[in-house]
């Protein structure tokens, strides 16, 4: 069986798996109590696709982390990806800015698309990739230079301006976004690990935006953080979602729950269930997402 | 999906969970136990009976505020989510079902005080000739909608919604009947209006077992088949009885 579809512009082959998927879908009320059913429930297309995954399968050497996902991830959305450790959530979200390309044994095959745009095409400017697809890390990583460095970092690379004056400006208004300004407008030349574990956070997630990404990838961004830091970086991704699309790999459901539109959840390298949090967090279709998130894992 | 019949990895949160399932059935089990006292007292003419079945009303109301707790508990130390939380959140909508169930039987106990106070004439049989069946589609409707909840069984939930539909007409029928008595002897309105009361407070016994069996199907199924109304029709019809009633009362003056 395949099946066409439409989305965006484009008109995408489905394979066996997906158009079979697409076709469960239509019915509702889909329920799959079978554990060794790894196809995935849910609907995987959105209606303004920022980012379009088909078909990706990931392997480390002779392992097999990712198996044939496929989805959606919409413009100016928060998608967030849960799971056990080892699912592949933080596998699959470093496919999407060819994060997993530094590791020699890794192979992605299957079709990531940004705007259209094949990102693992061989004349893709990787470096340029990034640019646009940032990201954030479970642990904050600041360089070891001031904040203002850390910031004036990129858009300098990426020759984004010209002046120092522009550059003093882009300094501020990323720190701005990051909600960081008042705590550092009067430290900008201190080393930028001299700031709290959460303001750390900010830092990197404002040298993110400084080079105007179009999406931002967060692999576990709170996790080394207090819960009022968290509160902070929630709230941040909230305001951030205006303008930018924020895929988040978290292992905490509560946080999952919070600050996405939409829950992705994977288990043994299989995306097994995508949907609207509520849904995934009320009333999950897929036994194995019930188990996981009512902690029923033995 | 279904509730999971596997066991949490954290096993305080089954033996929370199970704590709470069984007070919520004791609770049913003592609000059934309440519908009948109050039933038979009224049948026997009980008036120790009637007594008892009104002070044992805080027995449930102590349970509800018990079930209460621990539902806020759990909330608060477990984030419960999926099915769990479904059914924290139906659990504690039951409970105050239960807890106005047991309102209502004491209400009936109320009212068999009142029309035994001595004072006057008993009610003739066939004033309270409706109470008895009424009373019995009430029980049968709690007994099955605590079943269905005890196994989790949806068919039998969905049948007690539509059962609550008959107990609405013969809720219909006995005000009619109680109207129709009142007004071709005014000397019979004193106790109607307490049997009023009573049937009244039958009738809505079988709207809280329709609650129950919706929270069931909701824990059970993720299915939000409610029926919110604003207002309550059978309130509405009876008072355009009234209305009716006091302008024949009117012209017959």
């Amino acid at each position: 069986m395949s099946k066409t579809t439409t989305i965006g512009n484009q008109t995408i082959s489905l394979n066996d798996s997906i158009a079979r998927n697409e076709l469960d879908n239509q019915e509702s009320g889909v329920q799959v109590t079978d554990y060794d059913n790894r196809q995935t429930v849910g609907k995987i297309t959105v209606d303004k696709p920022k980012m379009v995954c088909r078909g990706v399968n990931v392997y480390y050497s002779q392992k097999h982390a990712i198996k044939n996902v496929s989805l959606d991830i919409g413009t100016n959305e928060v998608i967030s990806f849960i799971g056990p450790s080892g699912c592949g959530k933080s596998t699959f979200l470093r496919c999407l800015n060819r994060m997993n390309d530094t590791i020699t044994t890794c192979r992605v095959t299957g079709q990531i698309k940004l705007d259209n745009e094949d990102i693992y095409e061989k004349d893709i400017d990787v470096v340029q990739l990034r640019a646009r697809v940032g990201m954030v890390f479970q642990k904050p990583n600041p360089f070891p230079k001031s904040i203002y460095e850390n910031i004036a970092y990129g858009p300098r690379i990426h020759g984004m301006v010209n002046t120092k004056s522009e550059l003093d400006e882009l300094v501020r208004d990323s720190l701005e976004r990051a909600g960081l300004i008042k705590e550092v407008e009067k430290r900008m030349h201190e080393p930028g690990t001299g700031l709290s574990g959460g303001q750390q956070q900010r830092l990197c997630i404002a040298r993110a935006i400084a080079i105007n990404p179009e999406v931002i990838l967060m692999d576990e961004p709170c996790s080394a953080l207090d819960p009022i830091a968290t509160a902070k970086i929630e709230e941040l991704i909230d305001e951030l979602r205006e303008n930018y699309t924020i895929v988040i790999v978290t292992h905490s459901m509560q946080q999952a729950a919070r600050v996405s539109q939409r829950t992705a959840y994977f288990h043994l390298g299989d995306m097994i269930e995508i949907g609207d949090t509520d849904q995934i967090f009320t009333n999950p279709r897929h036994k194995l997402t019930e188990d996981y998130i009512t902690g029923r894992f033995g | 999906m279904p509730i999971s019949p596997e066991a949490h990895t954290v096993k305080q949160f089954d033996v929370q969970l199970a704590n709470l399932r069984n007070m919520v059935l004791e609770m049913g089990g003592l609000a059934e136990d309440q519908l009948k006292r109050a039933i038979t007292a009224l049948d026997e003419e009980d008036l120790a009976a009637t007594r008892e079945t009104i002070s044992r009303d805080c027995i449930i109301n102590g349970l509800q505020l018990k079930a209460d707790e621990e539902c806020i508990s759990i909330i608060a130390l477990r984030q419960p989510l999926g099915s769990d939380l479904r059914l924290i959140m139906s659990l504690a909508s039951i409970v105050t079902d239960l807890e106005r169930i047991g309102d209502s039987a004491k209400k009936i106990a109320r009212m068999t005080l009142h029309i035994y106070d001595g004072v006057g004439s008993p009610p003739s049989a066939k004033l309270l000739q409706d109470v008895k069946p009424m009373a019995q589609t009430a029980d049968d409707m709690l007994h099955n909608c605590l079943d269905a909840l005890a196994q989790l069984d949806v068919p039998k939930a969905l049948n007690i919604i539509n059962n609550d539909t008959e107990l609405d007409q013969e809720f219909q029928v006995a005000l009619m009947r109680l109207i129709t008595y009142m007004m071709e002897d005014p000397r019979t309105i004193g106790h109607a209006i307490n049997v009023v009361f009573i049937i009244k407070a039958l009738e809505r016994i079988g709207d809280h077992c329709k609650n129950i069996a919706e929270h069931t199907v909701y824990l059970v199924e993720g299915k939000n088949i409610q029926q919110r109304r604003n207002i309550d029709m059978n309130m509405v019809d009876a008072f355009a009885l009234v209305r009716d009633v006091r302008s024949a009362l009117k012209s017959k003056k």
